[in-house]
């Protein structure tokens, strides 16, 4: 349990995605502007970080890691090349079907969270949950833990962002650097804020 | 060739380096970029396989684009380009193995970087597959110029290489240098690129974004409320 714990806490601050491994910049940058919207978006790469990572992981042990396909009774098989192809495919279709589920049975929830769906399959930190899980082979309870702590973790980075961003507002900023320029710096200090976890031996 | 580089095509692929950078203006891109921006090599080899991926990408979907039905274009366009990663990840573990572990997920994320995306839905979709090509070429080069220069200084500050070659001695080997750590930290990227809008904007001031409102003084006379 302990060891879960850890992973967990490791995945939101430790190696946050967005701001230690500058993964999903893009909407990162270009949604935080105000924080109801990014919480919305926050909560919509949790939910869907929590279902492709262990989706995802569920696919690749059972068809393409190596030698995974032995219970059909094929040896010598080593598909993981093609894990590329198979973890975006799967969150393409996945983000797909959530949107359809939503709209069908929770509209006031789809009216919420639906303008960002299509935006999170291109949002690197959702593929790069999933290709971190491969690499550090997680088994299958690492990767539920992994997938909701690096999901929170995204979430909690673009909504302090957002809090940022609603007060520059009101500063007095150099010409050049108004609007990205001092978004990227203030990324950059809030970057800085959460290295200082990163000592912590768990 | 003469023929082929009119002024239309030197255009496309030139205005992406710095009057439409995609990373400095069009905010493309950036997701995985930066975290390879510690070295030279890491970041040239990078460069290179986003270029390579972008270009081709863009003109395998600008060929096939009168084919494709809109309504599954997303899927049909990111297939192609996973594909492309796949070969350029194969070919980086075959020949470049020590730098693909380096690497590691980033050659991946490739696929969700928006500059592919972006340049096949905004431009490839609509021209021919030489222009496309080209388009692909210019932006890629636009990424890669940001790349190197932020590289650039990481690696000189933060360990007194470039390219892994000892430009400046480090006091610890009996130079004169004491290698700035933070360099080597991933807030240092935000810091550069920040710095480099920066300069972008000053050089070419018509990229200033448009304030999205501005404070007005309270006229003297509305006080009345207190």
């Amino acid at each position: 349990m302990e060891a879960y714990i850890s992973l967990f806490i490791k995945a939101v601050f430790i190696e946050n995605l967005a701001l230690a491994f500058f993964l999903g910049m893009c909407t990162f940058l270009a949604v935080s502007k105000k924080i109801s919207t990014a919480i919305g978006l926050g909560i919509a790469v949790m939910v869907v970080q929590t279902i492709t990572v262990p989706v995802n992981n569920i696919i690749y042990h059972t068809l393409l890691k190596e030698d995974a396909l032995s219970w059909m009774g094929i040896t010598g098989v080593d598909l993981s090349f093609l894990a590329l192809l198979s973890c975006i495919g799967m969150i393409a279709a996945l983000v797909q079907m959530l949107e359809m589920i939503l709209d069908k049975f929770f509209p006031a929830l789809y009216h919420a969270l639906g303008v960002f769906l299509p935006l999170i399959t291109v949002n690197c930190a959702i593929l790069g949950g999933s290709l971190f899980m491969i690499e550090r082979d997680y088994d299958f309870t690492q990767s539920v833990v992994y997938g909701i702590g690096s999901g929170f973790g995204w979430a909690l980075a673009i909504t302090v962002m957002a809090g940022v961003r609603e007060k520059l507002k009101y500063s007095d900023i150099p010409k050049g650097l108004e609007g990205l320029g001092i978004t990227f710096i203030s990324a950059g200090l809030m970057s800085l804020g959460f290295m200082a976890f990163s000592g912590i031996q768990l | 060739m003469s023929a082929v580089m009119n002024d239309e095509t030197k255009k496309t692929l030139i205005d992406p380096l710095v009057n439409n950078n995609p990373i400095t203006l069009q905010v493309l891109g950036i997701c995985s970029a930066l975290a390879v921006t510690s070295q030279m090599s890491t970041s040239l080899i990078m460069a290179v396989a986003l270029t390579a991926v972008t270009a081709c990408s863009s003109a395998a979907i600008s060929s096939i684009r009168n084919h494709i039905p809109s309504s599954i274009r997303i899927i049909v366009q990111m297939t192609i380009i996973a594909s492309l990663v796949i070969v350029v990840d194969q070919i980086l573990k075959a020949f470049a193995y020590e730098i693909s572990k380096q690497l590691s997920v980033f050659v991946g994320l490739i696929i969700t970087n928006c500059i592919v995306m972006g340049r096949a839905e905004a431009y490839a979709m609509k021209n021919p597959p030489m222009a496309s090509f080209i388009d692909g070429i210019g932006n890629g080069l636009g990424y890669s110029l940001i790349l190197i220069i932020v590289a650039f200084f990481r690696e000189l500050l933060g360990s007194g290489k470039l390219l892994g070659i000892d430009v400046f001695t480090l006091t610890k080997d009996g130079g004169w240098y004491d290698p700035n750590g933070l360099m080597l930290l991933p807030p240092s990227a935000f810091f550069i690129i920040g710095i480099i809008i920066w300069v972008f904007r000053q050089w070419k001031p018509e990229q200033n974004e448009a304030a999205d409102f501005k404070i007005m003084a309270i006229a003297h006379g509305e006080g009345g409320h207190h």
